[in-house]
């Protein structure tokens, strides 16, 4: 069908040459549609914020969590002094907050680009060789999608033991099967177009083929998903340092936060509130700004043109 | 007529092939289950009996899961031991594992139906309410509503739950699953089907209060999803020809919406139910605990600050199984709806 087509529109009209659009201008586009949305924009404006916290914060304000306790101010709610409240022992809990920020980007830019990487190149293989390749790679991602992925993240982590680098493991691991069901899907349509069988057929080599023919054609779809996975990873990173699993107290990791505040949901509901809400002002942001992306990378996604 | 019977024969013979392919599924769940505890760094026996357990205790369960001998006799002896019900006994509490799946699997179970059900409720109506009035404000607000839930850490929502709605307000109970001076017959373990079997209405009414809060809370991990696809298929739907062939004919609105658009429009909504399944599994350990919801979860939770191993084995097994069957039951009742299927 979509092979009938574009054979139709590569025949040019006689006199007029064939005409090329420079490469940057896919993206240069994408970047105007992207700041042109409000999803796009308030996503962004969120993420270069946190981003900014997580940079900034450690270079003002060296900070030992091991060495910060002022037992006379536990539990004190918010004032001026300490806008956020300050924790069971006395910690102020806008200071960790702030130097929580870098956990939660870490492990999400960590998890994101060794998921995303390891995902595409194993959807890629597997769609386009087929056979025996791709069958073996679909049964181990199918039994990997048998176990729910939080109670899976818990059993590596169990098995390797509770820290932040497992956590990046265990939440890389799980969120594998899932992009590289996307790459391969988009693979197989993509394999058979006409342009690839044309490099084919002048002697193009598998690899040539998947990086120059096949990759640049998926990069569009990766990046939306990889955008909109960011949000999936802090919240499953900040869910096993909830449950003990993930960064160890006295980290100021905003789940062990959390975690510290669940005894004391009625003396000081403050502990609890301003660490969530950290978290959910940067899965937000990540989300919105995979929707703007989506919208602008592949206008028929959003349903909304 | 005639093509009534194939189209049967297809039937059946899907559910059989989709039942066939659960197998292989729960094979792997029971081999991964196997290794988890072999995987754990130390000595298997001291894994699952604990630091403090007698040298007899530890000699007696190596001879009975034969752990001097190779691992496939290992793994023999493991499902032997399983598929009579014996799962071990919990490190902490000595009591036999299978006593307490018996006692929460219920609860778990019964806590993610009524989080379905709202999910599903609220999702399907504000997803049709958002694709009705496309690209307006109530359209926008629901869709940043949408994002927000899935934003939300729900163990973090669940306290500020229970802060405002519990502690604050007072309007529901702060946890557990009925009344502490009520004593519930076990008969079926769902409390909502046994107190109605004991015929005692003020029973019930007290397990559907400590039901609302841990079921509100948990629906949010499927809400946002069924909502943003049923807004998404049904702006599909009312895209197609046959929709514009009832507009033209001149039916009502509410006919073309009810009778023509939604039927359609449900169809994928019903295959992301099947694939949050899982998520509604994780928010159950990340919030039975913060309920005091004697679940699968919170069983979950416990063990694995306890490092009660032979608990922690069986549960992770049992989420898997629970997923698999379910997952199941969704492709299936997917199948009865939607002809198409049938004949794949």
């Amino acid at each position: 069908m979509s092979a009938v087509i574009s054979s139709a529109n590569t025949e040019p009209p006689a006199a007029e040459p064939l005409r090329t659009f420079a490469p940057r201008s896919l993206w240069a586009s994408a970047w105007r549609r992207l700041i042109r949305g409000w999803n796009g924009r308030v996503g962004l404006f969120l993420v270069t914020i946190i981003t900014l916290i997580a940079v900034v914060t450690p270079i003002v304000d060296p900070y030992d969590p091991r060495l910060d306790s002022e037992p006379a101010l536990s539990r004190k709610p918010p004032s001026l002094e300490h806008p956020f409240g300050n924790d069971f022992i006395g910690r102020d809990i806008f200071r960790r907050v702030m130097h929580g920020a870098r956990y939660s980007l870490v492990v999400a830019l960590s998890t994101i680009v060794i998921g995303t990487v390891l995902s595409t190149a194993i959807g890629m293989i597997a769609g386009y060789f087929g056979g025996w390749v791709d069958t073996l790679i679909q049964r181990v991602a199918e039994l990997m999608q048998a176990f729910p992925s939080i109670p899976l993240a818990i059993a590596i982590v169990a098995i390797a033991g509770p820290s932040l680098f497992n956590t990046v493991l265990a939440i890389t691991i799980v969120s594998i099967p899932g992009g590289m069901r996307v790459a391969r899907a988009m693979t197989l349509t993509l394999r058979t177009r006409d342009y690839v069988e044309a490099a084919r057929s002048l002697g193009a080599s598998d690899l040539h083929l998947l990086w120059r023919h096949i990759l640049p054609n998926l990069l569009s779809y990766v990046i939306v998903g990889a955008t909109l996975g960011v949000g999936g990873v802090i919240l499953n990173a900040a869910a096993l340092g909830f449950l003990g699993l993930g960064a160890q107290p006295p980290t100021p990791e905003w789940g062990v936060m959390v975690s510290d505040a669940v005894k004391f949901v009625r003396q000081a509901p403050h502990m609890i509130l301003f660490p969530g809400l950290a978290i959910m002002f940067t899965v937000l942001g990540f989300n919105l700004l995979g929707d703007g992306l989506r919208d602008a990378l592949d206008p028929s996604l959003s349903g909304t043109y | 007529m005639s093509d009534r019977a194939p189209g049967r024969t297809f039937m059946a013979t899907y559910i059989v092939r989709r039942i066939l392919i659960v197998i292989p599924t729960l094979f792997a769940v029971s081999i991964l289950s196997f290794a988890f505890v072999r995987l754990i760094p130390g000595d298997p026996a001291t894994v699952m009996l604990g630091e403090r357990a007698r040298p007899a205790d530890v000699e007696k369960f190596k001879e009975q899961m034969g752990l001097n001998q190779p691992l496939y006799v290992q793994y023999i002896r493991y499902m032997e031991q399983v598929l009579q019900g014996n799962l071990g006994t919990s490190i902490v509490t000595r009591v036999p594992v299978i006593d307490q799946l018996a006692y929460r699997l219920p609860a778990t179970i019964e806590a993610i139906f009524f989080a379905l059900l709202i999910g599903i409720l609220v999702g399907v109506v504000t997803g049709i309410v958002a694709a009705l009035n496309r690209n307006t404000l109530i359209d926008t607000i629901a869709n940043l509503i949408a994002l927000t839930g899935v934003s939300i850490p729900i163990f973090w929502l669940a306290l500020i739950m229970i802060y405002f709605f519990a502690v604050n307000l007072k309007i529901v109970p702060p946890g557990g699953r009925i009344a502490a001076d009520i004593t519930v017959d076990r008969i079926t373990g769902f409390y909502l089907i046994d107190t109605l079997l004991m015929g005692r209405l003020d029973y019930f009414g007290s397990a559907i209060r400590h039901m609302i809060l841990p079921a509100v809370v948990l629906s949010t991990t499927v809400m946002p999803q069924i909502m943003r696809l049923t807004r998404a298929s049904m702006l599909e739907v009312l895209r197609a020809d046959y929709i514009r062939t009832a507009r033209a004919k001149g039916l009502r609105q509410g006919s073309v919406i009810f009778k023509h658009t939604l039927r359609n429009a449900l169809l994928p909504v019903i295959t992301v139910i099947g694939l949050q399944i899982g998520s509604l599994l994780g928010g159950a350990i990340l919030t039975e605990n913060a309920f005091s919801w004697t679940g699968m979860g919170s069983w979950f939770y416990g063990a694995i600050s306890a490092r009660d191993y032979p608990v922690l084995q069986t549960a992770i097994m049992f989420n898997a199984i629970i997923f698999v069957v379910m997952t199941m039951l969704v492709d299936i009742s997917y199948a009865f709806i939607d002809p198409r299927i049938r004949y794949k």
